[in-house]
């Protein structure tokens, strides 16, 4: 095998293929990155059984052929090559990269045992690339992290026709984004739980244009979930298992329009200013607390003992004055993911499910297409 | 070389605590080898009265390998309340002396002079501030004797408290540390367990003189960077570590013994439910919440496993509390069966994360819900078996302890500490009969447990 690749695109798409590798494999070949070389084209493989990806990227191949490299130490050097072509070089167990006047050998792996990548399933659809991306970024935000709640670990992908919602929990907040696509059918209706830190790093690399989003028949066994999208003249691929178990009923903790008693309209930034500003005297995610007038809100943290920190800003208030304290984390992430510089704030009582939503302007209407509902602190005495 | 002046760090440690304060209560067996610990086929030593060691027997022996030591002790279960009341009223004594105590176990702790305003300690001065300490503890404790070492750290306190006992005091005098500690085997050190002392072996390194003149870049060699640096400040007692008395509570839990092992884990699991319960109506009651869930588990054989989670949140809902519980006990081996479980909350907090779905899940759940009512009481104390050590009572004897029980039967030797009376032996089933309810002085205390 022999091959001459431009040092960009092999550093970018080795990069993207080595980050799904295991960094303690179960067996040693898994720590590699699988390199074919046909007529024209390389493609960079890596799998740990869970998750697949694959890169294709144009080549000059002199020699077809395959070999099998620690995807780490391939992944280290690309980026720190200097610009100029990169050639690759496969002799015997040997693998040589050259590069200007660098020239690193490395010991390949035997590719025979290697596991053959899953097929990617049918396409289901096309999403644009751009407005999932954004999407995903918004609900991953407010998945689960802990090992130990599996199900919360990943998000909610619900088809219906040519909508596609995202839902993610953590049980103390969740994220619920509707988007648009183009499915196959009219009628497609499925639902699958996607892990959360795979989708997000897939939604990341598909930079191109369109993504193909491939879901095989859910309930038939091990379902996968496929994407298929074009990077910058190469093809990126990714299939990951879906994760099993229930995921909570969460549409029924919405707050209901009628059930609302207080709105408030505020300017995100200057928000997100304020609560980074008070928090920090709440240790360990101490709670920030909100006391909402006519026209102004104030926040405070802290506790007489310690350190304490208060600070008024600007809000428009509709309805019941109300008092509420949020983790202020869990209220700083909603408030990057919303997108928008105005932010609204639904409650209907201080202990109960609150909402977020993204305004235009402080006359526009609240933007339904993503929610996040965060839960309230009690505060004792 | 002590980093304080004074030898003003106490370690007081109470002589075979369990054993001492059952002679104690039953007169009859003073002066007589008592062993408490689990008296079944598998038990484990918990605590020998000095008679019993005299013929051998150890705390962590198995109770086989002792009964064949010394067949003609008393074997007796351990009565944990009784021994948790008592080192309360000790405890007592050390923080009338100083506000700075840091107890390790229920029969063990550190007291710092320094923080009762006490300066400029001559050995003298402490040696009669710990007699007088003695004399308290004996005082509250109706009889119990302790050993208490002294020095300008907690390494040279707890050494020295160790080699006068029972009943001693040793100060060491300050600047005399290294010369102190340098005859005594390196395993006297903390943290020089049975792999170091090994690896120290090798290099000809076998009491703390020996460990003194290693260069220490050798010891850094043998046992590595941070335990090396430790080390080789700990063997010329320079121990700067500072006695931390933390009074606040900083668990709230509820535990349970039951009157056989049990090994269905429906039944357990129902059991950590109520007990979740409870403990976060306590939490409740205290305006507390807590972000670890901690479930414990004590084998037939007395080993004791915890395990616990902490949630992102401190919460004080029972459901929340329930479920973690019920997780971390499905995780548990409970093969052999459990004679202990408990449940409880830590990393407090005075704020509350509720999250979004315990409510409308609980609403799911109440339909098909196990009515916790139905759950049998199977807890040791409430049953009609007796083990040995026990206290009973009875109309017309009064109080007295179970010296024996089986074939339906069961012994009971009729004394207290204060008065003697007759042994009679009744049905187990004998309604005159009853055992005495020892309430726990208080479960959310910060001390651990003795669990030896």
């Amino acid at each position: 095998m022999k091959f001459r690749v431009e040092r960009d695109v092999l550093a970018e798409s080795v990069a993207w293929a080595a980050r799904s590798l295991p960094s303690r494999p179960s067996v040693p070949i898994l720590a590699g990155l699988l390199v074919e070389a046909e007529e024209g084209q390389i493609t960079l493989s890596g799998f740990d059984y869970e998750t697949s990806v694959r890169v294709t990227v144009p080549a000059q191949v002199a020699d077809t052929g395959k070999c099998l490299i620690s995807g780490r130490l391939v992944a280290d050097i690309s980026k720190s090559l200097p610009n100029q072509p990169v050639d690759i070089a496969v002799d015997g167990a040997k693998a040589q990269v050259t590069c200007g006047s660098s020239r690193f050998t490395l010991q390949t792996l035997p590719t025979d045992e290697y596991p053959a990548l899953p097929d990617l399933p049918a396409a289901s659809g096309t999403v644009r690339s751009d407005v999932f991306a954004q999407a995903v970024a918004q609900v991953v935000t407010a998945a689960g992290r802990e090992d130990t709640l599996p199900v919360l670990t990943g998000v909610r992908v619900e088809i219906e026709g040519s909508t596609i919602s995202l839902l993610a929990t953590d049980r103390y907040r969740l994220a619920i984004r509707e988007l648009e696509w183009n499915p196959q059918s009219p009628d497609a209706s499925a639902a699958a739980l996607i892990p959360a830190r795979v989708l997000s790093e897939t939604a990341k690399a598909m930079t191109g244009t369109d993504i193909i989003v491939s879901l095989a028949a859910p309930g038939s066994g091990d379902g996968i979930v496929g994407f298929e999208g074009q990077v910058s003249g190469g093809n990126r691929r990714a299939t990951t298992r879906l994760l099993d178990g229930e995921f909570p009923k969460v549409r029924g903790i919405i707050p209901t329009d009628s059930a609302i008693a207080t709105r408030v309209r505020l300017d995100t930034a200057t928000l997100v200013e304020a609560v980074k500003r008070v928090a920090l005297v709440a240790e360990r995610n101490a709670p920030v607390r909100l006391t909402f007038s006519e026209d102004s809100v104030t926040l405070d943290a802290g506790s007489g003992d310690e350190a304490q920190a208060s600070e008024s800003i600007e809000a428009r208030v509709v309805g019941e004055p109300v008092t509420v304290g949020f983790n202020p984390t869990y209220l700083l992430d909603g408030l990057n993911a919303i997108g928008t510089p105005v932010a609204h704030l639904a409650f209907t009582q201080a202990t109960k499910p609150a909402e977020l939503t993204g305004v235009t302007d402080f006359d526009g209407d609240p933007i339904s297409e993503f929610r996040y509902v965060l839960m309230p602190v009690r505060l004792n005495s | 070389m002590g980093v304080r002046a004074d030898p003003s760090i106490l370690h007081v440690d109470l002589d075979a605590f369990f054993a001492a304060v059952e002679q104690r209560d039953k007169p009859s067996l003073r002066g007589k080898p008592v062993v408490v610990g689990g008296i079944g086929l598998r038990g484990v030593v918990s605590t020998a009265s000095y008679e019993a060691r005299k013929y051998g027997v150890r705390s962590a022996m198995s109770t086989a390998e002792a009964r064949s030591r010394c067949p003609h002790a008393a074997y007796l279960s351990p009565r944990f309340e009784v021994y948790r009341a008592t080192s309360q009223a000790v405890m007592a004594q050390m923080r009338a002396l100083s506000p700075l105590v840091e107890p390790l176990s229920l029969d063990e702790a550190f007291v710092d002079l320094s923080a009762a305003g006490l300066h400029d300690l001559t050995v003298e001065d402490v040696q009669a501030i710990a007699d007088d300490l003695k004399d308290a503890i004996k005082q509250a404790s109706g009889g119990l004797t302790a050993s208490v070492g002294a020095g300008t750290s907690k390494l040279i306190a707890k050494i020295a408290s160790d080699l006068d006992k029972p009943d001693g005091v040793v100060v060491v005098p300050p600047g005399t540390e290294a010369e102190f500690l340098a005859p005594m085997q390196v395993t006297v050190i903390p943290g020089v367990g049975p792999a170091t002392a090994q690896r120290l072996s090798m290099a000809g390194v076998r009491t703390v003189a020996d460990l003194q003149q290693l260069d220490a870049d050798e010891l850094i060699r043998q046992v590595g960077t941070a335990h090396g640096s430790s080390l080789h400040r700990m063997a010329v007692a320079a121990d700067d570590r500072p006695v931390v008395s933390d009074r606040e509570t900083k668990s709230v839990s509820i535990e349970d013994t039951f009157e056989t092992d049990i090994i269905d884990r429906a039944l357990l699991a129902a059991i950590s439910e109520r007990m979740a319960h409870r403990v976060a109506e306590r939490l409740q009651k205290a305006q507390l919440s807590g972000r670890t869930v901690t479930v414990k588990t004590r084998m037939h054989d007395f080993t004791t496993h915890t395990r616990s989670s902490t949630l992102a949140g401190p919460t004080d809902d029972p459901r929340v509390v329930a479920r973690v519980a019920r997780r971390l006990l499905e995780d548990s081996d409970i093969s052999g069966g459990i004679r202990l479980l408990g449940v409880g909350v830590s990393s407090l907090a005075d704020w509350i994360q509720d999250d979004l779905f315990t409510e409308s899940e609980a609403v799911e759940a109440a339909e098909a819900a196990v009515d916790l009512a139905d759950v049998p009481v199977r807890s040791r104390e409430r049953q009609t078996g007796y083990y040995p050590g026990q206290d009973v009572t009875h109309p017309a004897y009064g109080d007295g302890w179970v010296w024996g029980a089986g074939r339906g039967r069961v012994t009971v030797r009729f004394e207290t500490a204060a008065t003697t009376g007759p042994i009679r032996t009744f049905a187990v089933d004998d309604p005159e009969l009853s055992l005495v309810q020892h309430t726990p002085p208080d479960d959310e205390e910060s001390a651990a447990e003795a669990d030896r």
